[in-house]
């Protein structure tokens, strides 16, 4: 190339042919960029579908988020609250707030803000600061592109045909591979530790689990629950109607995972080794406790491990009360049980057992003779349908039939047995039939959708073969000529819808009368309890109000040193309530005493 | 007369660097006798504030270790991740994976353009390279949501797949591409003043390159046959059509061709993915982030950034966090040992423009 190469220092001058040309991004006067259809700009949360689980906060690396109250933003069951207010400041746009968000609803949008001499127009709360912000949504979070993990792990269980074979349990619970991989889901946001009677510290077990920790889980469950297997197993699990990936998929199996922790410990000495309680010295104080049900068992345990002397009297053969004598094998067998029980009696719990307060020992005498007594009976009188023909032969409660089976003893109910009711006692009194191998039916007043058994339960019950007729109510039980169930007579209802805004009500259509022959009639429309056993001066001072004892907010009826719990004093009737109700009651039982 | 020696700070903040350094150079007259780097003005700490963060929140920082060029970050630290974890990426993603590293390619190259001339004071070459450049990044923010920093490459595949329409705007972009490149030759390649500036300038003996951990196109350059992308290939490059140019004259001449030749090379390679890509997934899962753990095993992996290789070694203990994530880029040689040793017996007017030949990124040196 020569030194003067005259190409070379002309081409360059071809740039001027550039200059009458439009500018390519430069626009003057200046307008705002139109960002892309998926750009990531400023947030925008729906406060409505927010249910304040903090995710957001948590996956953010910068510390751009925190959890704020809102205003007209009350929070309850689900919801904790707080809404997420964003420091732009601090952001980096990485959007994983919008990836791992449960709800979906806090997403980015195609706003943004250049340069602003308002260093406070960086802090807002999304959907409340830009409430426009819902039109211009760019990069958003769907099921398909979310973190969340929203499809549960299915729990392995018996084939419907093999189950009504036996008592065998439905259940065949987690494998370990599987618990780790449910435990997995959970993003901690503890939701469900506020609508859990009992406070219990899920997402702490859960993580537990999720780290192959399961000694940890269970030493974490016993804190706050004794009864850790049984809630496994049968629990109402409120908390699983709460949990924030339920909004979109499935809510974590929250129950099956404690029941995978605790299930790990076989023997109730693996528990006592694991959970190596700190049992303090003997403070020479004594509390009875009348009935050995959860709530009971709760107490008992509690306060043995801080040190009372604790008797607890059991009116039947076994401890569990209504989880022993109320709910079927299939779903909470005897040894898991047992192993709970042992467990309990090795840390020092003293068990009388086919003791009946009012009748092998007066309450008098176990007021007098204890420090602090504890009431927890439970309810285990059943309601009267009120229909003509109950008294016939192969008409009687589900409890009874339950309490009978729990026992080993085998009832006559033929082979076309009808159950009346629709909660998860009709289901257990219909599931229990089918296992007795009778052909059942279940009649409920309302529709399916309103009964107030699990669903887990009524699906159960279906595969077994058990057949629902809804908005049917009974009439009356017809009898042969020697006292027996022969048939029922059952009207057909329609919904009303309730003019006082409360849910729909069955009323019976006129003329749909029909009769179905059947073997043995079994109701399941509710318990109460049995106060026989207080003596009269204990009735003055404590107050009964609709069947249930009223207690202060420790726990204590009106009559002082008797703490009251479980079925008798709430309303919500479960075993996770009544073991609530025991632990507070051993906290306040402390404190009278102790402190 | 032998002239005495003065001191003289070039830096931290000098045209044709992309970030904050600075060179203390020691000159007699014109001429440099010795050069000292001295970094740490962009010190940001990320592999350490990795070892704070999950495994995915550790991806949003890797993307800021080098501005110019994120991507080969985000694909390296993804591909580490996924060995040492044994997670499979489905096949779509890997072809957009590498459109997104070609595209990454183009955009830094095109950045290097406005840089080595500005550097030399040819000013327009800068105010059109760069503002080309916006299409690719026009190109980034409709695929990623982000222009700079996309946040896109991600353990198990890419965040999203493409949105409607978008291959046909990336062909568009890439004969845009392809007509601008001949204005550049005019303006920067078939300049007589550029090659003047550029021959002979910044020489590195290419007996030493190799041993001295020269990589990429100043390697290239040095008549050493070199890429990652052929060598140990990754991503799906075994399934593409492309040439790896070389030059013999080892100076900042031969590696601006190098460059202008690959820009070339990646314009038909972003072609050939969108042509070939295959249907399908772009995204294998990850479980919850939040307890979302790597099983106890190392991984280096490797790819070919617009640089030079560039490699990432990540370490796990079985923990929701890394151990260690350590990079290797192409700035610590290039930028810190490589310069002072190629700027002795330069003149002074061509420190920065040797400097920005060799494709340094100060905040990548100091991650």
């Amino acid at each position: 190339m020569a030194f003067f190469d005259i190409k070379g220092l002309v081409t360059p001058f071809t740039a001027l042919t550039q200059l009458g040309k439009a500018p390519h991004t430069v626009t003057f006067p200046y307008h705002k960029k139109e960002t892309a259809e998926r750009y990531r700009g400023l947030h925008y949360n729906n406060i409505e579908e927010c249910i304040g689980c903090g995710n957001c906060s948590t996956i953010c690396m910068n510390e751009a988020i925190d959890m704020i109250h809102v205003d007209g933003v009350e929070g309850g069951k689900g919801d904790s609250g707080l809404r997420p207010r964003v420091d732009n400041g601090r952001c980096c746009w990485c959007a994983l707030c919008v990836e791992v968000c449960p709800t979906g609803s806090l997403n980015l949008t195609k706003e943004y803000i250049y340069v602003t001499p308002d260093a406070d127009a960086f802090l807002w709360t999304p959907g409340v600061s830009n409430p426009e912000g819902k039109e211009i949504i760019s990069f958003n979070s769907s099921v398909e592109t979310s973190l969340g993990m929203y499809n549960r792990i299915p729990m392995p269980e018996l084939e419907g045909k093999e189950r009504v074979k036996s008592f065998a349990e439905v259940m065949l619970y987690y494998s370990e591979e599987e618990a780790r991989e449910e435990a997995t889901r959970c993003i901690s946001c503890g939701l469900c530790t506020e609508v859990c009677p009992a406070h219990m510290h899920i997402p702490e077990y859960i993580n537990a689990i999720a780290k192959g920790d399961d000694n940890e889980a269970i030493k974490i469950i016993y804190d706050n629950n004794p009864l850790g297997e049984l809630c496994g197993k049968v629990c109402t699990r409120r908390c699983e109607d709460v949990c924030a990936m339920q909004v979109r998929g499935d809510a974590v199996a929250i129950r099956w995972l404690k029941e995978y922790a605790v299930g790990r410990a076989e023997t109730a000495d693996i528990i006592k080794e694991i959970v190596n309680p700190e049992i303090k010295e003997p403070n020479g104080f004594k509390v009875g406790i009348v009935g050995a049900g959860p709530s009971g068992l709760t107490a008992g345990y509690y306060l043995a491990l801080k040190g009372f002397d604790v008797t607890i009297y059991e009116a039947n053969k076994y401890a569990g009360g209504m989880t022993m004598y109320g709910i079927p094998k299939y779903r909470l067998p005897m040894e898991s049980l047992d192993k709970q029980i042992d467990y309990m009696k090795s840390i020092g719990v003293k068990i009388e057992f086919n003791t009946k307060v009012g009748k092998d020992i007066t309450f008098d005498k176990i007021y007098k003779s204890h420090d602090a007594v504890f009431v927890g009976v439970g309810f285990q009188v059943p309601y009267k349908m009120g229909i003509k023909g109950e008294e016939a032969v192969g008409a009687f409660p589900a409890v009874n039939m339950l309490f009978d089976v729990n026992n080993g003893k085998t009832p006559d109910i033929g082979n076309k047995v009808v159950v009346i009711g629709g909660g998860n006692v009709a289901i257990d009194g219909a599931r229990v039939s089918r296992r007795l191998g009778a052909e059942v039916t279940i009649m409920y007043r309302r529709r399916v959708v309103d009964m107030p058994a699990d669903w887990e339960e009524i699906e159960g019950a279906e595969h077994e073969g058990v057949e629902i007729m809804p908005q049917t109510i009974p009439v009356e039980i017809i009898t042969d000529e020697n006292s027996k169930v022969k048939a029922i007579k059952y009207l057909k209802a329609e919904m009303v819808a309730d003019d006082k805004g409360g849910r729909p009500r069955p009323v019976p259509i006129e003329g749909s009368e029909t009769i179905m022959e059947v073997s043995s009639v079994i109701g399941a429309i509710g318990q109460e309890a049995d106060y026989s056993f207080f003596t009269e001066e204990a009735l003055k001072e404590i107050e009964i109000n609709r069947g249930r004892m009223v207690v202060d907010e420790n726990m204590m009826t009106g009559m002082k040193g008797v703490f009251a719990g479980g079925d008798a004093v709430n309303r919500t009737a479960d075993a996770i309530s009544a073991i609530a109700d025991g632990f507070k009651a051993c906290k306040s039982i402390e404190k009278m005493l102790v402190k | 007369m032998r002239e005495k020696a003065t001191t003289l700070y070039l830096g931290p903040q000098h045209p044709g660097i992309t970030g904050n350094m600075m060179i203390k150079l020691k000159v007699e007259g014109d001429t440099v006798v010795k050069a000292e780097t001295h970094v740490g003005y962009l010190h940001r700490g990320f592999e350490k504030l990795m070892e704070r963060r999950n495994w995915l929140q550790s991806f949003t920082i890797v993307c800021r270790i080098c501005v110019p060029e994120p991507d080969p970050n985000e694909l390296n630290y993804s591909r580490a991740v996924e060995e040492i974890e044994g997670r499979t990426v489905p096949e779509r993603a890997e072809w957009i994976r590498t459109m997104m590293m070609e595209l990454s390619r183009l955009a830094s190259y095109l950045l290097w353009f406005g840089g080595q001339n500005g550097s030399s004071g040819l000013y327009t070459m800068p105010q059109w390279s760069v503002g080309d450049r916006d299409y690719i990044l026009d190109l980034f923010e409709e695929l990623t949501g982000g222009r700079v920093y996309h946040m896109y490459i991600w353990p198990g595949g890419v965040r999203r797949d493409l949105p409607d329409g978008f291959a046909d705007k990336v062909l568009q972009t890439m004969d845009y591409l392809e007509k601008r490149l001949k204005k550049y030759d005019d303006l920067m390649f078939a300049n007589t003043i550029f090659q003047k500036r550029a021959q002979g300038i910044g020489w590195i003996d290419p007996k030493k390159a190799v041993e001295w951990g020269v990589v990429g196109p100043p390697l290239r350059a040095a008549g050493i046959k070199s890429d990652v992308r052929i060598d140990d290939p990754y991503l799906i490059y075994d399934k593409l059509d492309f040439e790896v140019p070389t030059q013999t004259g080892s100076d900042v001449w031969s590696r601006a061709l190098i460059r202008r030749f690959e820009f070339e090379q990646s314009i038909s390679m972003v072609r050939q993915c969108i042509e070939k890509m295959p249907k399908g997934e772009v995204y294998n899962k990850i479980p919850n982030p939040m307890k979302w753990t790597i099983p106890a095993g190392d991984a280096y992996v490797k790819a070919e950034s617009a640089r030079g290789e560039f490699g990432y070694y990540v370490v796990s203990d079985g923990s929701d966090k890394p151990r260690r994530v350590h990079v290797k880029g192409p700035a610590y040689v290039h930028g810190v040992t490589l310069l002072e040793r190629i700027l002795v017996g330069a003149n002074i007017a061509d420190v920065s423009f040797i400097m920005n030949s060799l494709g340094t990124c100060p905040p990548e040196i100091e991650r």
